[in-house]
């Protein structure tokens, strides 16, 4: 594999045409990440999600800027929908981020979610284990934005900064009920605009709600209280709120030192080990079932499928009867 | 499922205004089914080069109103050919006289197009010089 060698040798012409190759599902794409593979698991993965105009390209500019300072290499994925009628995509995030142009130690890749939900294309986790693999020890995943509890950037990142913004009005409650459970770092930007106040104060609340955010336990039959701030025994991480303005860089210094404290975090208490774990657990069973059934596919005639499917749709016999016969003989 | 898409990067080099024709162009792109990378403005042709590399793309497209595009698209080529991307086919759209519009085709511009130009011609000319890609 060509490729796969100039890959390592960080040539980054054969870089981006692997990362098509990769985002196109095509063969060629698929042996490169088998050869890559032992190359992977150095990176830090950093998802940056929240509502459509939060500022999540400009954050990640920033942040960007922040981390080149730190000599380590930076790749960006950022994603943006497909339209669902024309397959078609305007990727747009490159625009907040031409500060970055010219540092031949940060490579920018735009994606069209194709179709995927979750906010990720289906060949994000694929791309950033090309860039993994290319030496990148820092990538920044930006994902659509479409404001809902976006699990998949969860899963993926080792560490997920959720993006607000104030005067975004009401509809934002019904948002971060949901976005607030996969948020590790929380980031008020636009904290230049009026309303910040207001909306860190909702914001804590909220968080509150979702993490207890001071542990009372009992003591020599006393009742105790741990306070805001201090990290309890066992290890519990407490989102921190923090503000930012994306435009200029206020704040993006101590944003990085949250994540740094994040990653210390997991390292300390066992967690990346344990995410990463699920993670490569996710993506082996999701293979295992993907080839399982294209392998019993191919052995039974399609017709009996069909007949199968006709059985069911005149309520003849259930789905999981179906599925039981055709297993069975 | 694989899946090809034709990937189009939009850039508007120079220090002249607004990029409305620019978007304009990368929405009907869109909507044509292409993936298009849109820059924004006041792009330096290493920028553009830069980003083309970075994003893979079949095509570039170059919108210039300032009346630089004799300085700024040869360097854009030359760019893409020492960065080892002269596959990509570069299409100049603007307010380009008449008479550059043969220069600029013989230093390997595909298309060229003036303000009123219907972007369902400019589709089509991108698909044709792009046989072996679906969408
Ligand atoms: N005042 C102010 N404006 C900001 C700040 N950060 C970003 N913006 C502006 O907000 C707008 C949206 O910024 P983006 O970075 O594109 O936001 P985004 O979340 O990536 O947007 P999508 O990718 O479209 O969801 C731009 O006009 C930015 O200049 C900030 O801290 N303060
Ligand atoms: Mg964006």
């Amino acid at each position: 594999m060509e490729f796969v060698q100039s890959v390592l040798r960080g040539d980054r012409l054969a870089l981006s045409r692997l990362l098509s190759c990769v985002e196109n599902d095509v063969p060629e794409g698929r042996l490169a990440l088998d050869a890559l593979f032992p190359y992977t698991g150095k990176a830090h993965l950093i998802g940056v999600t929240g509502a459509p105009g939060t500022g999540k390209s400009s954050l990640v500019n920033q942040l960007a800027l922040q981390i080149r300072k730190k000599e380590k290499r930076v790749a960006i994925v950022a994603v943006d929908p497909s339209s669902p009628f024309t397959g078609g995509a305007v990727l747009g995030d490159r625009v907040r981020m031409r500060d970055l142009a010219g540092d031949s130690g940060v490579f920018i890749r735009s994606m069209a979610s194709r179709g995927s939900l979750g906010g990720l294309a289906a060949a994000t986790a694929a791309v950033t284990q090309v860039f993994d693999a290319a030496g990148f020890e820092v990538i920044l995943i930006e994902t659509v934005g479409a404001g809902q509890s976006e699990v998949d950037i969860a899963r993926l990142a080792h560490t997920t900064i959720v993006v607000e913004a104030p005067g975004l009005g009401d509809d934002i409650q019904a948002i971060k009920a949901g976005i607030l459970e996969i948020a590790d770092i929380l980031v008020i930007n636009k904290a230049d605009r009026p309303g910040v106040e207001t909306t860190e104060r909702s914001l804590r609340t909220m968080l509150e709600l979702a993490h207890p955010v001071r542990k009372v336990f009992r003591h020599h039959g006393q009742m105790m209280e741990l306070n805001d701030g201090v990290v309890p025994q066992e290890g519990l991480w407490i989102p921190p709120v923090q503000r930012t303005v994306a435009t200029d860089g206020r704040g993006v210094p101590e944003l990085l030192e949250s994540i740094e404290r994040h990653v210390a975090h997991l390292r300390a208490n066992g967690d990346w080990m344990r995410r990463e774990r699920a993670r490569l657990q996710a993506e082996f069973d999701l293979l295992l079932q993907e080839a399982l059934v294209s392998r019993f596919l191919a052995k039974i005639p399609p017709s009996k499928v069909e007949g199968m499917l006709q059985l069911i749709q005149e309520r003849r016999i259930s789905p999981r009867e179906a599925v039981y016969q055709l297993l069975e003989n | 499922m694989p899946e090809r898409k034709i990937r189009v990067l939009v850039a508007k080099p120079g220090l002249d205004g607004h990029d409305r024709g620019a978007k304009v162009v990368a929405r009907a792109l869109r909507d044509a089914g292409m993936e298009v990378v849109y820059t924004g403005l006041r792009q330096t042709p290493e920028m553009i080069a830069e980003a083309a590399l970075q994003e893979d793309v079949d095509v570039v497209g170059l919108s210039i109103l300032s009346g630089a595009h004799m300085a700024l698209v040869p360097r854009v080529l030359e760019l893409l050919k020492a960065n080892g991307q002269e596959h990509v086919r570069v299409f100049v759209g603007g307010i380009i006289p008449d008479e550059d519009v043969p220069r600029l085709k013989e230093m390997g511009v595909t298309g060229v197009y003036g303000p009123g130009a219907p972007t369902e011609q400019i589709i089509a000319d991108i698909r044709a010089a792009l046989p072996s890609v679906t969408v």
